[in-house]
């Protein structure tokens, strides 16, 4: 078999990289940034393996691709956390939780007395939450690492420049708007702070009408908070509107980030399509995966089996369309 | 239908563009309930050269004639800022103006929206100010040269509907002959009828329909009451009454059996 080309290093290439190699497909990853790292959307992203909290917003399609992310990145050598998740609301709000409720599954409500089992110091400000227990979290730039280095143990390096062979996926993100011209960005900002004092297990999204924000922990008290979703390509610097939002919601959640160091103040924009929905195009003899806009993480595992089944001629009978996502 | 500035508009609906699960939803939005004018913030979107494009592209795609706002300014400088941007980008000078008093409430600052809106009108712009339901602020907007009034049913975002339907109803018989447009606060297509019932020409709302759980739907719901309380309003309706009175007399009925 031929080897395939894979333009790319972000979550989406390695992903596919790694899905190829442990099918016994040869290929090659070609990046010019050499790796991933601060140049990509992935650096910047929270690592909620979360599709039923997802499904809030996003459609069906998103929910279910979703549930093999956590197992295929633990297969792949990442370190998962499989401790779920929580959502909360501060007092005016619950009735953003009810909503939030209505319109997800997977999930148990819990009172302040359950709550504090998981939780101890959220329930000291929240007296309900819903508690989606199969969901899991990683971090990403860990995860990252572990996808390259497992790539290397199978003699996979990533090149900075390489002409690309007559079989080629495409997984440049943004960068691929020349070939997919209704790809867009949707800028996400983010925020990395270390607060000894505030001890949670499990990722915890605080509902808000304006300002609505996650944490998802990284261990050693490092925290990851997240992240705005604003209709934008630019690239730049975190702006004082956002971070003040960011940081606000977090001292909101709990008193004790108001101590926090500020390790990190990041933003990047994702690439998506018009319907938000990821999509893998076969086009010649190129793949293109990408439009995997907020869910890098959650959706990369389920594309990169996809463009593999196609690659390995498995996909005959699933659909490959430009217009459609895959369902 | 309405007319703004001299410009006939084809739907009472003025829809938002922000807070859409994606612009594929929007745009299902825009085309099942006929909304007539688009708004479109500023204040988020910009984030640097060129960085809105792809969204604002969508936009326009929709043929819509674009109602850019200055959503989140808290001055007369940011808001006015804001307007020069819009009308740049979007080739308009029609902007919504928000200058916003209190970032709780987001209720409008008198002072500073007449303040604004003078020095927008003065500048050729066509000012659509999003105000409160008092009269004499009314009245100094329309001073400033505006020649729309845009009353908020209830503050941004909070879906409660006309809270002040007498305040409503005053400004309303104050300036009969000012398009007026129900601005922020409604909720439901309910909230939409009465208005129009009050005589108010159009309705803008974003959230009701964008967070919904089906905004397609949602939308077209409000499209419909529209249609409703409008077709009331010009059917010269009853008004309530304490008495009761029977739909059919009953003296002289014939006592069968």
């Amino acid at each position: 078999m031929s080897t395939v080309t894979i333009l790319g290093a972000g979550v989406a290439g390695l992903c596919v990289a790694t899905e190829l190699v442990a099918r016994d497909v040869p290929v090659r990853v070609v990046d010019p940034a050499g790796g991933p790292g601060a140049h990509g959307c992935s650096w910047w992203a929270g690592g909620m393996l979360a599709p039923f909290c997802e499904g809030e917003t996003a459609e069906a399609t998103v929910v279910a691709m979703g549930q093999e992310a956590a197992e295929w990145w633990t297969r792949a050598g990442a370190e998962v956390t499989c401790n779920g998740s929580l959502v909360v609301a501060l007092g005016r709000d619950r009735q953003e939780l009810d909503r939030f409720g209505r319109r997800t599954e997977g999930h148990a409500a819990l009172d302040r007395a359950g709550l504090a089992t998981l939780e101890p110091q959220v329930a000291e400000r929240f007296d309900r939450a819903l508690h989606f227990r199969t969901e899991a979290h990683l971090d990403p730039r860990r995860a990252l690492r572990a996808l390259v280095e497992g790539l290397a143990r199978r003699g996979v390096t990533i090149a900075r420049e390489g002409t690309p062979g007559p079989r080629v996926i495409d997984c440049r993100g943004l960068a691929a708007r020349d070939a997919l011209p209704d790809l867009r960005g949707v800028r996400g900002e983010m925020a990395v702070l270390r607060a000894p004092e505030v001890s949670l297990s499990r990722p915890v999204r605080l509902l808000h009408p304006r300002h609505p924000l996650y944490v998802v922990p990284r261990g050693d008290g490092v925290f990851m908070l997240g992240a705005t979703q604003i209709e934008s390509g630019a690239r730049g610097p975190v702006r004082l509107r956002s971070a003040v939002e960011l940081l606000g919601a977090a001292y909101a959640l709990d008193p004790a980030f108001g101590e926090a160091e500020v390790l990190e103040l990041g933003a990047d924009a994702r690439p998506a399509f018009p319907d938000n929905l990821p999509r893998v195009v076969a086009r010649g003899d190129t793949i293109h995966v990408n439009g995997l806009f907020r869910h890098g993480f959650l959706l990369a595992p389920a594309l990169a089996r996809r463009a593999a089944d196609h690659v390995t001629g498995q996909a005959a009978t699933e659909r490959m369309h430009e217009n459609h996502a895959e369902r | 239908m309405p007319e703004f500035y001299g410009t006939h508009v084809a739907s009472r609906l003025m829809l938002g563009t922000a807070q859409y699960p994606s612009p594929r939803v929007l745009e299902d939005a825009f085309r099942r309930s006929g909304a007539g004018i688009a708004t479109v913030s500023l204040r988020r979107e910009a984030g640097g050269e060129g960085a809105g494009t792809a969204f604002w592209e969508m936009i326009r795609a929709l043929g819509l004639p674009v109602l850019p706002n200055t959503a989140g300014c808290h001055s007369v400088r940011e808001a006015v800022t804001t307007a020069h941007m819009a009308r740049e980008l979007f080739d308009t000078d029609w902007i919504k103006l928000e200058v916003i008093g209190h970032a709780d409430t987001l209720q409008p600052d008198p002072f500073g929206l007449v303040e604004a809106a003078r020095i927008l009108t003065e500048d050729g712009f066509r000012v659509f100010p999003y105000t409160t339901e008092d009269g004499v602020l009314g009245g100094r907007l329309l001073e400033a040269g505006c020649e729309v009034l845009m009353p908020w049913g209830a503050p941004i975002g909070t879906g409660r509907g006309l809270n002040n339907v007498y305040g409503l109803r005053t400004l309303r018989a104050q300036f009969p002959d000012v398009p007026m447009v129900i601005d922020a606060g409604l909720g439901l297509p309910s909230h939409a009828a009465q208005a129009m019932e009050l005589g108010f020409d159009a309705v803008l709302l974003n959230t009701a329909v964008a967070r919904a759980g089906d905004p397609a739907a949602m939308a077209e719901g409000f499209a419909r009451a529209l249609e409703a309380g409008r077709l009331a309003r010009e059917a010269d309706p009853m008004e309530p009454r304490d008495m009761a009175a029977p739909s059919t007399p009953v003296l002289g009925l014939a006592v069968l059996g």
